[in-house]
């Protein structure tokens, strides 16, 4: 095992390669050292993932635990005003994505049969609708426009408040704190005010469908005795946010990266049939939920070294994704690869709970936008386009595009 | 040769039912995997790709049972 590669101080994240690769430094780690040590900014001697079969085997591990409240995760984020933490972080109620067996089993298995492969199945011609209506109404205004904000960012907002029950009029709210909730190194003020606007306006949802229940998932878990209002909150919490932040940033940069592959743009075109596959490579390549954290409650052999008991421990999908080992020429768009067994929706009992309504929604999303736009070009160069680097879910801030004409 | 699936282990996530919809279907209520032909006659590579795709690794094929 080559140790040429220095141990990184922080997390790199500068994508000096492309806006699609890993950056350089975490490519060149995984290379030499898939299991690093990685010194976090409060001086903690924690741990790096970066190859595949590394990443796959700690996800599936449940010693790699997923609370906050066990021991101190370190943070690789440098929030100004933020103390170091000296303590575990309370666990938030509801908040499974953070818990382990047998809480998280609990709450998770209380939402698995409204996410099944058939009910998502079942909705898809619905989506298709929500997509359709959506192009018309892009349609209609003059080029150029921000794709995010004219259909990247509405359609999975709308399906998402449908599925919830969450008025899709109240959306300027859980928008707006959702992204604040999701930059990298926020003021803090601000990020624990995005939050409590949103724990408090869910906390209203949730009581408002205790006492009048709909047809919707919130209603469902609100008629659960077994489920107290903090609990419901922190689960619509979780579910709003991951239900459009996600697929909304792969409908954007996913856009982006077919245009500046126009070869791989033009083969689907051309053929519709290629859309599932085109799907599972996106996801692939852009990993756009990139970075996670694992608390090692035991000392635990990975990948050839010994992960202390108390580490913090992050794994890059990213990083896993583009590894060679497991695909070829990870860092080419290919969107005739058989791109399924990449780790986008992560592995293990974490796993993505809105994965399939996520493939639902792109393969919508993308054949109606491209039948649409024959012609949908970007409308500035794309040195110029907005990374969202600074942000937990990478993606685009604006994604300006022009066309020429608009199919029915 | 045999299909088990482990319903402790399962946590829902479809992806059974989406590489394998012959083999393996999900519970309405809780999203669990159930079996729909735990005895194997043909579809072998696609009940290879499911025990792969499971991110719970909640399935097995035994090939040494009938």
């Amino acid at each position: 095992m080559s140790q040429t590669v220095p141990i990184p101080h922080g997390l790199p994240t500068e994508r000096d390669a492309s806006p699609f690769d890993p950056p350089r430094e975490i490519t060149r780690l995984r290379e030499a050292r898939p299991v690093s040590p990685l010194v976090f900014p409060d001086g903690h001697e924690g741990w790096l993932v970066t190859g595949y079969d590394a990443v796959r085997q700690l996800m599936a591990d449940t010693r790699f635990s997923s609370r906050q409240d066990i021991g101190i995760v370190h943070a690789l984020d440098n929030i100004p005003g933020m103390p170091a933490a000296t303590e575990p972080s309370p666990q938030i109620p509801g908040l499974f994505i953070a818990m382990d067996p047998p809480d998280h089993t609990r709450l998770r298995r209380k939402l698995t049969g409204a996410f099944t492969v058939r009910r998502m199945r079942q909705l898809e011609e619905h989506i298709i609708d929500i997509v359709e209506r959506q192009l018309d109404e892009m349609a209609r205004l003059t080029p150029p426009v921000d794709l995010v904000k004219e259909f990247a960012l509405p359609v999975p907002s709308l399906v998402i408040c449908e599925l919830l029950g969450v008025p899709y009029a109240d959306r300027a709210t859980f928008q707006d704190n959702s992204a604040k909730f999701l930059v990298k190194n926020p003021d803090l003020d601000e990020k624990m005010a995005a939050y409590g606007a949103m724990t408090t306006y869910l906390a209203e949802l949730v009581m408002s469908k205790h006492a009048a229940p709909g047809e919707d998932i919130l209603s469902d878990l609100a008629r659960d005795d077994d489920l107290s209002i903090e609990e419901l909150t922190g689960v619509a919490f979780l579910l709003l946010l991951a239900g459009h932040e996600t697929t909304a940033n792969m409908l954007a940069l996913g856009t982006f990266a077919l245009l500046e592959h126009p070869e791989q743009l033009a083969e689907l075109r051309a053929d519709p049939d290629l859309l599932p596959d085109a799907v599972e490579e996106l996801l692939r390549y852009l990993s756009i939920a990139d970075i996670f954290y694992r608390y090692a409650t035991e000392d635990i052999e990975l990948g050839g070294e010994t992960i202390g008991k108390g580490s913090t421990v992050v794994v890059s999908l990213l990083a896993a994704n583009h590894d060679p080992k497991r695909f070829d020429h990870p860092d080419t768009l290919d969107l005739h690869r058989k791109a399924r067994g990449h780790l986008s929706f992560g592995h293990g009992i974490h796993t993505c709970l809105g994965q399939q309504l996520a493939r639902i929604e792109m393969r919508a999303g993308f054949e109606g936008l491209l039948r649409r736009f024959p012609t949908l070009q970007l409308a500035i160069p794309a040195d110029e386009v907005k990374l969202k680097t600074d942000m937990n879910i990478y993606g685009v801030h604006e994604l300006p595009v022009s066309w020429t004409e608009a199919a029915r | 040769m045999r299909i088990s699936a482990d319903r402790e282990r399962c946590i829902g996530s479809g992806m059974c039912a989406l590489v394998a919809p012959d083999l393996f279907d999900q519970d309405e209520n809780d999203g669990r995997v159930r079996l729909l032909a735990p005895k194997l006659h043909s579809g072998l590579s696609a009940a290879r790709e499911a025990v792969d795709a499971c991110p719970a690794m909640a399935l097995e094929i035994d090939e040494s049972r009938d």
